[in-house]
């Protein structure tokens, strides 16, 4: 068995091919975004979690330093339970603010971190202990429509 | 009696119908029992990948940056008038890769490559080579289908990425270089909402599947053709139609299963 021109063509065509998924992979999809650095989880309970999902981010003054990893029911507290993975390289005062927000009007739900000023830092499995639930667009009608009923 | 003539007209219709579906089977797994022949012989498969990849690129690439050329332009009209001009990334790269690039490659796979295979095997049995080989003891499903069969197989995926990669560039020359959408937001955008499993994979699956019932209705028509020249010609034609009908009715399958919800 010699090599071929044919061999070479072929072997371009292989090489462009698997090239264009990288790009499609590292340019073009979030593989480069996966956080490859070390994490440490923390959790928080929300009453309502509203559109929030799993892989959404975990911003910090509009920084992303996590994603959320699962949201599930607590049936001890009936509250939603969402777990997050922080990046190592951030750490949290343990009075810091859990709120979950909306970036635009209509854009994806995030989760926003408002640090306060203790002096003691959340570590790995602990809990933040103030959280704010999604605002739910139906539930704001619904009170704007009762409010205004009850004053007329 | 006209009634029973046409009663017998449909029922011969319909037993022909579900024997040719058996025979293809029966092909089918002919083709995949050899097919470790085939491999073993890889450059076999490398000739073939030739003809129908290498062949194909040109087709597949020029297509791909017209396609996300023109997904730029509209994708801009329609997005300016929400004022998300940024989203034009991800709408660009999400319909590429996740429909667009797996189902126009194939189409194209299907009429470029697909038709030629189909051509080519009929011809080979119009004019007795496969009976030749069959003398000279040689399985012509080894020799001539199954390397032709993996050679589209492993052609498709790599044809559907770099559809998929071209037109993403072609929408960033449309969008960011002749429009001028920001840069910094048509690649943050994108990869915000591409998901490299849920999309970018997902497509590589589809057009794998894809590439398997191309090859598979290509070979099978061309090793079915009545040997005449009309028969071969009627069998080309049956393979762009009946794999572009199958890709087309796959996607939606695929689609809904892959799709669903999340």
């Amino acid at each position: 068995m010699e090599r071929t021109t044919l061999d070479l063509w072929v072997g371009a065509f292989v090489v462009a091919g698997l090239g264009a998924l990288v790009v499609l992979a590292l340019k073009v999809g979030n593989l480069s975004t996966y956080n490859v650095s070390e994490s440490y989880e923390l959790q928080a309970h929300f009453t309502n979690v509203g559109g929030l999902k799993p892989t959404a981010s975990v911003r910090s003054s509009g920084v992303l330093v996590g994603r959320v990893t699962s949201i599930v029911l607590d049936t001890e507290r009936y509250e939603a339970k969402v777990t997050m993975s922080i990046d190592k390289r951030y750490q949290f005062p343990k009075d810091t603010f859990a709120n979950i927000l909306t970036s635009g009007l209509l854009g994806e739900q995030y989760i926003g971190l408002l640090p306060g000023g203790d002096d003691v830092m959340l570590a790995s499995g602990d809990e933040f202990k103030k959280t704010q639930s999604a605002v739910v667009l139906e539930d704001l009608i619904g009170k704007f429509f009762t409010t205004s009923a009850d004053t007329k | 009696m006209p009634v029973a003539k046409s009663l017998k007209t449909i029922g011969r219709r319909v037993i022909n119908a579900v024997w040719r579906i058996g025979y293809a089977a029966r092909f089918f797994a002919m083709t995949l029992f050899y097919s470790g022949t085939s491999f073993r012989r890889f450059r076999l498969i490398v000739k073939e990948m030739f003809s129908s990849g290498v062949m194909s690129l040109i087709i597949i690439l020029v297509a791909g940056m017209f396609v996300g050329m023109v997904l730029g332009l509209q994708g801009f009209e329609t997005l300016k008038r929400y004022g998300s001009e940024s989203a034009l990334g991800s709408l660009v790269a999400l319909s590429l890769v996740r429909e667009l690039g797996p189902v126009l490659a194939a189409l194209l796979f299907a009429s470029r490559a697909g038709s030629a295979m189909t051509a080519e095997i009929g011809l080979m049995k119009a004019t007795e080579q496969i009976a030749a080989m069959e003398m000279m003891a040689v399985n012509p499903i080894a020799r001539v289908v199954a390397p032709r069969f993996w050679a589209g197989v492993i052609s498709m995926p790599l044809l559907a990425a770099l559809f998929s990669a071209m037109g993403v560039f072609g929408g960033y020359v449309v969008g960011v270089v002749v429009i001028g959408v920001d840069e910094g937001s048509f690649w943050s955008q994108m990869q915000a909402s591409v998901d490299f499993q849920h999309d970018v994979l997902n497509g590589v699956l589809k057009s794998f599947v894809f590439g398997l019932a191309v090859t598979a209705i290509a070979l099978f028509e061309g090793y079915d053709a009545p040997p005449t020249a009309e028969g071969v010609s009627g069998a080309t034609t049956r393979t762009v139609v009946q794999s572009s009908l199958a890709i087309l009715m796959l996607d939606f399958i695929l689609t809904a299963f892959m799709f669903q919800g999340a």
